[in-house]
């Protein structure tokens, strides 16, 4: 994990998660996905090999359609960057997107 | 304001909302728009998202705690796709980049998304494409006004634009609110086509592309009487039009008023003019135009729009509504004529390969005895409360003639064992639709009691012309030589015979055939209702004199073209304002 520090407000946090849990990034987790980042005021992005997305368009994270197994780099930039990366690193590789979505 | 040309089906002028019926289901034409109304198609967007999640909100609700589970993930999955700001950016975008409609820039964008699902090789992602085609319909609905389905509970006016009319959808209409009719197939003989006359409903058909034009509660102006079809008319049109509407409603109010004069030449010839219905309740409107009888009951409705056969009760009271409508004229009632269409094809394996020459009309009956059966009892018991006649359709040759009256001799006896009253001596008829019933008429004619020239079908077979098909339409026509001998020699054998014969078909109700016709010897025509006080009209205003030299000249004529363009300049000399 790097942190980077822009300005006083705007920090950059980077993280890469693996997706585990059987049925991949489908449409279910990728509403958990977007939901809790769409809590946060940091702009958020994620990307596999080829393609970079917003955090928090279901539409976009869904098209990513991450498979399990898959490895995808999350990058938050804003105030709150560094519980972005923790929530959501949280979601996916601990929970394994089990709780209902809130 | 966009002006289309295509043929004029049925007379009148409609201006009303357009109430589009897409056959195939949810596929949107691409259409532009011009870039002033690039912000209004951009706000139809957003206030399709917004009607959409208001809506699913509410469904979201109704689904209650207790159900959760799955249902209420896929509403939710649903409701954050609708709140997508990316989402809606890339329609919007899309419009605004491509000037195309909301309807198409939606359409697009989420069969996209579908289709990338769609690639993915885990079976999880790939299905998610069905939530996406439902997101699609949802919005959709919203955009097109959620209409579509609902043409049987209409509760405004609304002109109907199709593709392609198919009866089980015509049958559906609810003439209180259908004003108008256009499609982007068809011909004069289309079912749209007859329908839209029967029900006196201006209609435009073969306009190829209308339905790419026109977006759902678009006005539009059906001018029936010229075939012209105006999309989004500016206010000036719209007046003209209206102004129109009221001279042509004037000019049907004035051939209203010869409603109670006979029809009867200058020179004291007496014809009989009757009715085509379809539906029990038009024999009203047959009565109210001065028609003298019912000289074509089609029956096919009561078989349409439904998933079982219809019951014996029920042709027994179609058929008894209108007899006692009609009182003691005539009511000749035809036989089931259904094939080549969506109700014989359906039942089978596999779609027949050429239909329109397989098993239609009489020999689909031929071929299902119980259902012919219970459709001939209910004739029969209708017999005795009027004066009813049965005809058969598509008669090819004499072996079917033989076998129809013994299965209705079969029937006949039944009805004795079970002590029913019918009409022993009920008039028999048959329809001459087909080149072999025409050529052989003579011999027929030994065998029945009355023919009625089915001039669509006669004209259909005798040219080879699939009269729906607009590759070929153009070659059809009854003025055709080949078609006006057998006609001819139909009337000949009829009266040496010395039996009935009359015209059902679409030339009786064509005011250019009507001195050829006379002339040819027929007394006796049969037409859709609104169109008798025309008919009548022009058969006031000639003599049998002149009708005889018109049938002369016209059947020494060779050339299709020729006899067309000699009939109508004949026709409107006589009455200019029906042209």
């Amino acid at each position: 994990m790097r942190t980077e520090h822009d300005s006083l407000e705007n920090v950059v946090c980077e993280t890469e998660v693996e997706i585990k849990n059987a049925e991949g990034l489908h449409m279910r987790p990728a509403m958990q996905f977007v939901d809790i980042a769409s809590q946060f005021d940091s702009d958020i992005t994620v990307s596999n090999n080829e393609t970079e997305v917003n955090g928090k368009s279901i539409m976009e994270m869904s098209m990513l359609a991450a498979t399990c197994g898959t490895k995808l780099k999350i990058k938050a930039e804003g105030s709150d960057a560094q519980r972005v990366i923790n929530a959501l690193r949280e979601l996916v590789e601990e929970k394994l997107f089990s709780e209902p979505a809130p | 304001m966009e002006i289309k040309k295509g043929i004029a089906v049925s007379p009148g002028i409609s201006i009303a909302k357009a109430l589009i019926i897409d056959s195939e289901d949810y596929r949107i034409p691409r259409r532009s728009i011009k870039v002033s109304q690039r912000a209004d198609e951009i706000q139809r967007v957003r206030n399709a998202f917004k009607d959409a999640i208001g809506e699913l909100t509410e469904l979201e609700a109704a689904q209650g705690k207790a159900e959760g589970g799955k249902i209420k993930d896929i509403f939710a999955v649903h409701l954050r796709f609708l709140h997508d700001r990316s989402l809606r950016k890339k329609i919007t975008d899309l419009v605004h980049s491509d000037l195309v409609t909301a309807e198409y820039a939606v359409s697009t964008i989420l069969r996209e998304i579908a289709a990338h699902f769609s690639k993915v090789k885990d079976a999880y992602i790939s299905e998610r494409a069905a939530d996406i085609y439902d997101i699609e319909r949802r919005l959709l609905i919203q955009l097109l006004d959620r209409k579509r389905e609902d043409i049987e509970h209409l509760t405004e006016e609304v002109t109907i634009i199709a593709r392609e009319l198919s009866p089980i959808q015509t049958a559906g209409f609810d003439r209180n609110f259908v004003k108008g009719i256009a499609s982007d197939a068809g011909g004069r003989t289309s079912h749209a086509a007859i329908v839209a006359r029967s029900l006196g409903i201006p209609a435009v058909v073969a306009l190829e592309n209308l339905t790419e034009s026109v977006r759902g509660g678009d006005t539009v102006i059906i001018d029936g009487n010229h075939g012209i079809v105006i999309v989004n008319p500016d206010d000036q049109t719209i007046r003209q039009y209206e102004e129109y509407e009221k001279e042509f409603a004037e000019l049907e109010h004035k051939l209203d008023a010869i409603r109670g004069k006979p029809a009867v030449t200058r020179d004291g010839v007496k014809i009989t003019l009757l009715g085509n219905i379809e539906f029990h309740d038009e024999a009203e409107t047959v009565l109210q135009k001065g028609g003298q009888g019912i000289g074509l009951y089609r029956t096919e409705y009561l078989y349409l729009n439904r998933q079982s056969e219809p019951t014996e009760e029920e042709h027994y009271q179609a058929y008894a509504e209108t007899v006692s409508v009609l009182q003691d004229r005539p009511v000749i009632i035809r036989t089931l004529d259904l094939g080549a269409d969506k109700y014989t094809q359906r039942k089978r394996f596999a779609p027949e390969p050429n239909p329109f020459l397989g098993l239609r009309s009489i020999r689909f009956c031929l071929q299902n005895l119980t259902m012919f059966k219970t459709q001939l009892r209910a004739i029969l018991r209708a017999s005795v409360l009027g004066d009813v006649r049965i005809m058969f359709p598509l008669i090819t040759n004499l072996h079917e003639v033989m076998q129809t009256k013994m299965i209705l001799r079969d029937v006949m006896e039944d009805l004795d064992e079970e002590s029913i009253a019918y009409n022993k001596d009920i008039p028999i008829g048959i329809m001459i639709e087909t080149p072999s019933s025409a050529l052989t008429a003579f011999s027929l004619a030994r065998d029945v009691d009355f023919f009625s020239i089915g001039t669509n079908d006669l004209t259909q077979y005798t040219l080879a012309v699939d009269r729906g098909n607009e590759l070929v339409a153009a070659l059809y026509s009854s003025s055709d030589p080949a078609v006006l001998r057998l006609i001819r020699m139909v009337i000949q054998d009829a009266h040496k015979a010395q039996i009935d014969i009359s015209v059902c078909g679409e030339m009786a109700s064509e005011p250019e055939y009507i001195m050829l016709l006379l002339g040819m010897g027929i007394r006796t025509l049969s037409l859709t209702a609104p169109m008798i006080p025309e008919i009548k009209q022009m058969i006031r205003s000639v003599t049998m004199e002149h009708c005889n030299n018109v049938a002369r000249k016209v059947l020494g004529m060779n050339s299709e073209r020729q006899i067309s363009n000699y009939l109508r300049a004949a026709a409107r000399k006589i009455l200019p304002e029906a042209f």
